[in-house]
């Protein structure tokens, strides 16, 4: 029978603190495309229209396979198992910005969600594939090609939804104001940022990609809603976590829950 | 390259073997040209095969790597076999062969439009198919996403036939 080869080599010249940094990095983007994933997935069979459900889940089924890729490289990485990382840790040992810990909310709520996610994904995505450590780099830039959809489905949906009825257009535009601040937390400060800088792993700092993605959708959100507060990210950005979020934990662990240490 | 004079008679095998494996989603394209198929390296005790996804998060790909592995090591060329995973080379639709692109047609698939721009450039080339059945390029994009990762929905207007197509990528 074959032998399944791990995705990534074996990494000699990594050494202990490049090791943990980089595992924190990966920890960090694999949470985000795992969360919002699952709450995409929400809208399977409900979305307002049959396109969209088909659209919905195929985006779905894209992030939960981006986080099981990630999670492998991380399993690889440090020793432990993808699935356990995915589902085998309490609510909050999860690292995903303050940004997926709402709960789905309408069909307006979603796509300002979406829209502001894969914005900021994008600029991040950008950075990584030419990050020094070469699975990482691969990998993303295999993603970046498949992200390119979702920007385009998730864009055309903001401006629908911008230049509907004023009623759609109040919903975009609440909800876009509501997540402008943990939107930020996509660039939350990471406890060994300087490391993985410094190594080359993230090639610019998480200020200067938060400040360039700030550039890109000023633009495009402030004909929408007017003029946006200044915001910068957070230190605990990426460990808030909300009650939201505490359910569909719930949800998505429900299977892997029944029964303990099972191989799928 | 599978046809190569200057491949030895144990990588022919092997090739022909791979050759020989049916994508699990769309049957009509075996996995060679579909071009999933990275290195092959072989050596007197292990065969090693670069898989390339289409999509990262593609079901399927564990499908491969099983059949691979099976496959191979039916063939009986080495006393292992090992099937790895890889992002080292993105697969593009550009690895798909021109027999593929014809067998993909065949089964009623649009293969993916090779005009315009840089894959990442999609907005450019996304809404362009060639109709399956009749050849038109009078269709209009359904929706870019389908029943699975890898497919886009169309409509030709001439045969008034829906068809699915590989999306690029």
């Amino acid at each position: 029978m074959a032998e399944s080869a791990p995705v990534a080599k074996a990494s000699p010249e990594l050494n202990e603190v490049g090791r943990e940094a980089l595992a924190e990095l990966i920890l960090g983007v694999a949470d985000d495309e795992f969360v919002i994933g699952f709450w995409d997935s929400e809208w399977t069979g409900i979305a307002p229209m049959l396109e969209e459900d088909v659209a919905t889940s195929s985006i779905a089924q894209d992030e939960i396979g981006h986080a099981r890729a990630l999670y492998e490289l991380l399993a690889d990485l440090t020793g432990d198992d993808a699935d356990r990382i995915a589902f085998g840790r309490a609510p909050d040992a999860y690292r995903h910005a303050a940004l997926l810990n709402h709960a789905r909310g309408d069909w307006a709520f979603s796509v300002a969600r979406r829209w502001l996610y894969e914005s900021a994904d994008a600029v991040r995505l950008t950075a990584l594939a030419s990050s020094r450590w070469a699975p990482l780099a691969q990998l993303t830039t295999k993603m970046r090609r498949e992200e390119t959809y979702h920007r385009l489905h998730v864009d055309a949906w903001l401006r629908r939804l911008a230049d509907a009825a004023p009623d759609v257009r109040e919903r975009l535009v609440d909800a876009l104001v509501r997540l402008w601040p943990d939107a930020q937390e996509v660039f939350a400060p990471l406890p060994a940022e300087e490391e993985l800088v410094r190594a080359g792993f993230l090639p610019e700092p998480l200020r200067a990609l938060h400040a360039a993605w700030q550039e890109t959708v000023r633009p495009v959100l402030e004909p929408i809603i007017g003029a946006l507060p200044p915001a910068e990210p957070s230190i605990d950005g990426r460990t808030r976590r909300t009650d939201d979020f505490g359910w569909l934990h719930g949800q998505f662990t429900m299977v892997a829950r029944s029964i303990e240490g099972a191989t799928w | 390259m599978v046809s190569s004079p200057t491949l030895d008679a144990r990588e022919q095998r092997v090739w022909d073997a791979l050759a020989s494996i049916a994508d699990p989603e769309i049957p009509a394209i075996s996995l060679v040209d579909l071009g999933v198929i990275g290195e092959v390296r072989i050596g007197p005790e292990l065969v090693h095969v670069e898989l390339l996804p289409t999509f990262v998060g593609c079901p399927a790909i564990e499908v491969m790597r099983q059949q691979i592995g099976e496959r191979l090591t039916e063939l009986g060329v080495a006393d292992r076999v090992e099937v790895e995973v890889s992002f080292a080379t993105p697969w593009t639709s550009e690895r798909i062969s021109v027999a593929g692109r014809e067998q993909l047609r065949g089964s009623g698939f649009a293969p993916p439009v090779m005009e315009g721009g840089d894959g990442l450039d999609v907005l450019a080339v996304m809404p362009i198919a060639e109709c399956p059945y009749c050849g038109s390029r009078n269709t209009t994009l359904d929706n870019p996403f389908g029943p699975t990762l890898c497919r886009a929905i169309y409509h030709c207007a001439d045969c008034r036939q829906p068809f699915e197509q590989f999306k690029r990528v």
